[in-house]
């Protein structure tokens, strides 16, 4: 079969694998026709993630159709559409049980940190990801989900993450009605969670960037004030002149290690790996927010370490919440926020590519060319 | 008072506006549903347990392997034994992670080994995604190869000038001989 081939920073092709088998009786194997990149591939493919071997398949975002399921998986059968989470979960373990479906014990040996997640390094369990024509899916009797007909293929591979991830974004941000909510980072997932603060009640949604494209998407879709940080000195004193003198009541950091903003920060972290990649728009967010305010993560970083400003987080008694999305937690609520029109998921694809390029696909989407927001790839041609 | 934004949303005329707000949405729930708090430990009952036909590293952390795992790029050559070595200390411990980037690295120049070994020599412009560049940002791509090759001549130039003064100051010690 055809799939992702990583090679190294900034160097990934499609080449010819083995196609998957059942390994474990609550496997299937999938057939994928859509696979989308995501941002957080992109600190797979910067070379920032410890333990990404050379030969891995990416892909944690995708869609496809069941081709075989192993002896205990009795709620899937080969024929059916699926949208796949991209968390690997039991459904049984004592986090399992909480609804932490993004922190299953029972899903990979090399990390307690993170549960197993689909190819995105040896850090998170080690298993082949979806930009491929077929991929193990392991614990299929749990996350896997049966499109509903009448949804769109292309807003179903929208759900295994970036929809989910952007409204628990909001959610943690325990905003209440009114509240002012900034989001940091206009990428798909800061760009879905401004859409989500809207559902939670915020009377104002700040999307910050660099990337003036973006920001006008975000304006657009979310809807949201928009600012790009390149033109603003100091960012806790423009948000703090933004809501009078207080700061900003719930922050999102949807960046990441990736961040821009910071030469320093950028040397440290991202070229030297002094840091767990750049934390730049995590320290604006302490530092924009207002005392006794939350600040939400769902942007990834590296497992090492950063420089923020914890002392801030002391003594403004800030809450600060953070995880990898529960997506099976959200995907009933998602589906009926898809169905009513509130959310539409494939309006930010902007770019849908054949598996054979993606190369180009990865280098466009890091690179920002061609006002790139979210690339699909579409193994088997999408069928 | 706040600055006034031209921007300024009315949040009454956004689709679905306040549909999930939720005055309980404490710091805790609803990310974590308490009900089903084992309170046991690892006590619940497990899936079968995935058989191992390939090397599968471990955190030291657990007390025992999960039931499942990936099969991706089993662990090999030098970056293996890093990458072995590195499982010898916890998540918590910055030589683990430290040890793992440099297996990474490693591990690239032996897929580049591999390749060639396999008689495949590896198109590093178009792994790199460089057909996006030319098609999307053919100034850009030229500028960089133009800096890339500027920067190349110059280093040249400045080898050969320092090839040039090292053989005239030799002449004068073999003058003494």
């Amino acid at each position: 079969m055809l799939a992702a081939d990583y090679r190294g920073p900034h160097r990934v092709r499609a080449s010819s694998k083995p196609e998957p088998v059942i390994r474990h009786p609550r496997d299937a194997i999938v057939r994928v026709t859509r696979s989308c990149v995501c941002g957080s591939d992109l600190h797979l493919y910067h070379g920032l993630v410890p333990d990404t071997r050379i030969g891995m398949t990416f892909g944690h975002e995708f869609c496809g159709i069941v081709e075989e399921v192993g002896a205990e998986v009795t709620n899937l059968k080969p024929g059916d559409h699926v949208l796949v989470p991209f968390n690997i979960a039991c459904g049984q373990c004592h986090f399992c049980k909480q609804g932490l479906f993004g922190n299953c014990h029972e899903s990979n040996p090399q990390a307690t940190a993170v549960g197993g997640i689909f190819g995105y390094s040896h850090t998170a369990g080690g298993y082949d990801g979806g930009q491929a024509e077929y991929v193990r899916v392991p614990y299929a009797d749990v996350g896997p989900t049966l499109i509903p007909d009448w949804m769109d293929p292309d807003d179903a591979v929208m759900l295994t993450d970036v929809v989910p991830t952007g409204y628990q974004a909001a959610e943690m941000g325990g905003i209440q009605m009114g509240d002012t909510v900034v989001v940091f980072g206009a990428g798909p997932v800061g760009i879905m969670a401004a859409r989500c603060a809207w559902l939670f009640g915020a009377g104002r949604v700040i999307v910050i960037d660099h990337l003036d494209y973006r920001l006008d998407f975000a304006r657009r879709y979310a809807p949201a004030e928009v600012y790009n940080f390149q033109a603003i000195d100091d960012m806790a004193v423009f948000i703090k002149k933004q809501t009078d003198g207080l700061g900003a009541d719930v922050c999102i950091d949807a960046v990441g290690g990736d961040a821009s903003g910071s030469g320093v920060r950028t040397v440290l972290g991202k070229k030297m790996k002094l840091e767990a990649g750049s934390a730049i728009a995590l320290h604006w967010a302490i530092n924009s927010v207002k005392k006794g305010g939350v600040v939400s993560i769902v942007g990834v970083y590296g497992p090492t370490g950063n420089m923020i400003p914890i002392g801030n987080v002391l003594n403004k008694g800030i809450t600060i919440r953070a995880n990898q999305a529960s997506v099976k937690r959200l995907l009933p609520r998602l589906i009926e926020h898809v169905r009513e029109g509130r959310i539409d998921p494939k309006a930010l694809i902007t770019h849908r590519i054949p598996l054979e390029e993606i190369s180009d696909a990865y280098h466009m989407f890091s690179a920002k060319l061609d006002d790139c927001i979210k690339p699909v790839l579409y193994p088997n041609g999408g069928r | 008072m706040a600055q006034k934004s031209r921007q300024m949303i009315d949040p009454a005329e956004v689709n679905g506006w306040g549909v999930d707000a939720d005055p309980r949405n404490d710091p805790t729930y609803p990310m974590r549903n308490r009900a089903g708090d084992t309170k046991g430990g690892m006590d619940w009952d497990r899936p079968p347990l995935q058989r191992a036909d390939i090397e599968v590293l471990r955190s030291m952390e657990y007390n025992r392997r999960p039931a499942v795992f990936g099969t991706s790029s089993a662990p090999s050559g030098i970056s293996g034994m890093v990458r072995r070595a590195a499982f010898g200390y916890s998540e918590s411990d910055w030589r683990h992670w430290l040890m793992l980037l440099g297996a990474d690295r490693i591990n690239m120049v032996e897929g580049i080994v591999e390749d060639l070994s396999r008689g495949h020599v590896p198109n590093l412009p178009a792994e790199m995604g460089m057909g996006a560049e030319w098609r999307h940002n053919r100034d850009g791509l030229v500028r960089k190869l133009a800096i890339g090759a500027g920067v190349v001549v110059v280093a040249a130039a400045l080898w050969g000038r320092k090839d040039h003064h090292r053989s005239h100051a030799r002449r004068p010690l073999r003058r003494l001989r």
